[in-house]
């Protein structure tokens, strides 16, 4: 079952989304696109406290008190100019906004539509382990270890068993709540083969911190025949 | 000791007990929100002491750990910030700020000020009790309703402070809509006192959800309700959108009062006016009222919620820049063409500037959804809400009672130690503070974690980080040195040391009398608590 992002069309065209949802060709990296934001919004946060905080050095220095009675001598603001300085800053702010809105929802698409090739491992939380079930007939699954094809999408499917959990896979730059009751999902791209972390990370009591396990990316044949090895014997076919 | 001086003691105790004088349960607050600083401090430090190494270092187990983390959340939140902003200064500030003989319900405020020190006498309990609670501040079900740890004693604790805040919000505002001074009008309000406001309506409006969600899951525990058991029909994520729906209007009722006073110190040590006041009023302090309860949903971006409602989050938690953008404005015109004079209230207001400005732009990331799938629940969110709520507002609240201290105590404290005393914990703040943003964003560093073997690149980090700490502790015991020695050893303070125009310091002594002016001061057209141009603006026969 693919989920489909409900936007409203209003909001769509204010946001000057070319909707997103339609490219299903070619899988967009969300890891990839992830880093693209980051270092753009990182350098606009970074311009923004380069320029406010120069302004405040400068203030600071420049209106030291020389003599101690002197006193300020700001002035008020006329009406106008107390509206030019609410309206001026707000719509700049405003601008930077709506560009930033746009930026996240065309990553956030990305982020939730998964590719229709997608490989989908179910994955289950609990105190305090994960566990991994595969596709393949008769399942195959696993405990604290994710293994998975290079260069397929994977789709994990989250629940939990008892409280609430969250799965993340730091490299991917993704994770999901594993929430009782409800069954969530997300997406990553492993397109090297590789190991990386994963781990649980929200707070669900005593040996919260140790709900870790490793993701292991296998290049396509070995993960085959891992496949093979591991399913089931004489189970259903 | 003679019996009359036994008899002196023991009335003033009982006076101080039954007081009903909003300075003396102003007072009452500050002695509150400070032990629960104490507490909860000690516990930031023996957590940065067990993150020295991956595995074990002070203790071995687990849960010890989380409870630490639990006490040291929630009593730093609803223990020390909130009743030293809404309590402390609201109540000591509001009637002196705003010409009044005392606030509009003594008896209420006493009330309020009395539920506070029995809900910080609870939150003790959690270090007497054979199992006290595990289930961080936020609470979160399932795990609070199945845990062994006391769930009970976070609600009641959680209760008791809102009874508190709502007793003591229905008060204030009454004081601020009916006991303004004659000619005091609206846009002649200190700051501060507009920013209490905005709190309060907050604090009205939304304790009730709070009180809502930590109800629901002791009911759950020990009632045996189903609110959020799924397998019955209930649901967690209902309860993590309740707790949200407070607890994020909460960050502003800290963020105001906060703000607030530290336009009183820039404003009073630059002897300048506000800049653009109703721009700063309206814009700033009643935007980010308006729109704090709409974005509550940030903290769920990767939950369950469902996507039409994280995208419309988005845009809204955005938009908050807009106002708090205004309210930095308003701070940094108020030093141009001001006169600055560096004493020890003044630094801590220049580190609150720049302490705010990286903790206001690093939430422009925890806005946007995509980027948070990397950001949630890691290092970088305690690094960013420190960034904004523990640091700037300490800074302000550390700020503030230095700035407050002639007034209060009737004398002065040493400006060397204080100098020393911000210098220290600015450094401390920024080492401890930065670095935990930086692994979590860098690596995924998640929060609340005793051990981290699977995250070997933080290790050096973390022993850094924590020595960072270290020096926050060093510079928090030079301010507490300096207000002792200030209590014992200070100088009588005059009637207004800084040269300020707000009423507090110019038309009453030091400490104020109980009634506080000896007639209520009456208030020319052109009198302003920021009229540093004009002549001291009070009507001539009032002096
Ligand atoms: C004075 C120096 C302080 C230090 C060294 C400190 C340190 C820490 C540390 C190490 C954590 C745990 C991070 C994690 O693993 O999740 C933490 C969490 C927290 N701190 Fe502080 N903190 C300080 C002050 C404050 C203040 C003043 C506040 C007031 C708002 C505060 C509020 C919190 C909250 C709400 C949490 C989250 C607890 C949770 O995850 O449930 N801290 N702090
Ligand atoms: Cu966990
Ligand atoms: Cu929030």
């Amino acid at each position: 079952m693919k989920k489909k992002i409900f936007i409203p069309a209003a909001l769509h065209a204010a946001f000057f989304l070319a909707a997103a949802t339609g490219h299903a060709q070619e899988v967009q990296d969300p890891r990839e696109g992830w880093f693209e934001l980051w270092h753009e919004l990182l350098v606009d946060i970074t311009v923004l406290g380069v320029v406010f905080a120069t302004i405040a050095l400068y203030l600071l220095i420049k209106y030291r008190r020389r003599h101690p009675d002197d006193v300020g001598t700001g002035k008020e603001v006329s009406t106008f100019a107390a509206l030019s300085w609410v309206i001026i800053p707000g719509l700049i702010f405003l601008a930077d906004d709506v560009y930033l809105g746009a930026k996240n929802f065309e990553l956030w698409n990305v982020y939730r539509n998964v590719p229709k090739n997608a490989y989908v491992v179910e994955a289950t939380g609990r105190m305090w382990s994960w566990g991994f079930k595969y596709p393949e007939g008769g399942g195959i699954e696993t405990t604290n270890e994710l293994r998975v094809p290079a260069g397929r999408p994977v789709e994990v499917k989250i629940t939990s068993a008892d409280v609430i959990h969250s799965l993340s896979l730091p490299y991917y730059k993704v994770k999901w709540d594993a929430q009782p009751g409800r069954s969530t999902h997300l997406w990553f791209y492993p397109k090297e083969p590789g190991e990386h972390v994963l781990t649980c990370v929200e707070y669900c009591g005593m040996m919260h911190s140790n709900m870790y396990g490793k993701v292991i990316v296998m290049p396509e044949k070995e993960f085959d025949k891992w496949v093979e090895e591991n399913r089931p014997k004489g189970g259903s076919l | 000791m003679n019996t009359a001086e036994a008899g002196a003691v023991r009335s003033g105790l009982k006076e101080w007990i039954f007081t009903i004088d909003h300075k003396r349960v102003g007072v009452l607050y500050l002695f509150g929100s400070l032990a629960a600083f104490l507490l909860a401090g000690t516990m930031a430090m023996l957590i940065r002491t067990e993150l020295l190494s991956p595995t074990n270092t002070i203790t071995s187990n687990p849960t010890t750990y989380n409870v630490w983390l639990y006490f040291h959340g929630a009593a730093m939140i609803l223990g020390f910030i909130i009743p030293s902003l809404t309590g402390f200064f609201a109540n000591y500030y509001v009637p002196l700020m705003i010409g009044a003989k005392d606030v509009a319900f003594p008896r209420v405020n006493a009330l309020s000020v009395w539920l506070y020190w029995v809900g910080v006498i609870l939150a003790l309990l959690t270090f007497v009790i054979p199992d006290p609670p595990d289930v961080m501040w936020t609470g979160y079900p399932p795990y609070s309703v199945i845990t062994t740890g006391n769930t009970a004693l976070y609600t009641f604790t959680v209760l008791l402070m809102g009874f508190s805040s709502i007793a003591g919000g229905v008060n204030l505002i009454a004081t601020i809509i009916l006991m303004r001074a004659p000619g005091m009008t609206w846009n002649k309000l200190n700051i501060f006192v507009w920013c209490t406001l905005g709190a309060f309506v907050l604090q009205l409006i939304f304790i009730p959800f709070l009180g809502n969600a930590v109800t629901l899951i002791s009911l759950d525990k020990y009632l045996g309700t189903h609110f959020t058991t799924p397998s019955s029909g209930g649901s967690p994520l209902i309860f993590e959108n309740i707790f949200w729906f407070y607890s994020h209007p909460a960050v502003y009722v800290m963020l105001l009062p906060g703000v607030g006073l530290i336009y009183e110190i820039v404003a009073t040590f630059s002897r300048n006016r506000v800049f653009n006041y109703k721009g700063v009023v309206y814009g700033g302090i009643l935007g980010s009222v308006a729109l704090s309860g709409e974005v509550w949903a940030h903290h769920l971006y990767v939950t369950g919620n469902p996507d039409w409602l994280t995208i419309i989050i988005t845009f809204t938690t955005l938009l908050i820049s807009v106002p708090v953008g205004l309210l930095v404005i308003g701070l940094l015109g108020t030093l141009y063409r001001g006169s600055i004079e560096y004493r020890t209230p003044m630094l801590f207001a220049v580190g609150f500037i720049f302490l705010f400005l990286v903790g206001g732009l690093t939430g422009i990331p925890n806005a946007m959804s995509a980027i948070y799938m990397q950001l949630h629940s890691t290092y970088w969110i305690p690094g960013h809400f420190h960034y904004v709520m523990a640091l700037s507002m300490t800074s302000a609240i550390i700020g503030g009672i230095y700035y407050v201290f002639p007034k209060l105590t009737g004398k002065m404290y040493n400006e060397t130690l204080g100098k020393i005393g911000f210098v220290l914990l600015f450094i401390g703040f920024n080492v401890t503070f930065f670095l935990t943003m930086y692994m979590g964003v860098v690596y995924g560093m998640p929060r609340r974690f005793y051990s981290y073997e699977q995250f070997p690149e933080v290790h050096g980090i973390q022993q850094v980080t924590t020595m960072g700490s270290y020096i926050i502790l060093l510079g928090a015991l030079v301010v507490a040195a300096s207000w002792i020695h200030g209590l014992i050893a200070g100088k009588r303070a005059p009637e207004n040391p800084w040269g300020s125009r707000s009423l507090e310091w110019t038309h009453t002594q030091s400490p104020p009398p109980p009634g506080n002016f000896p007639r209520i001061p009456e208030l020319s057209d052109d009198w302003g608590p920021y009229n540093y141009g004009k002549s001291l603006g009070a009507t001539e026969e009032e002096r």
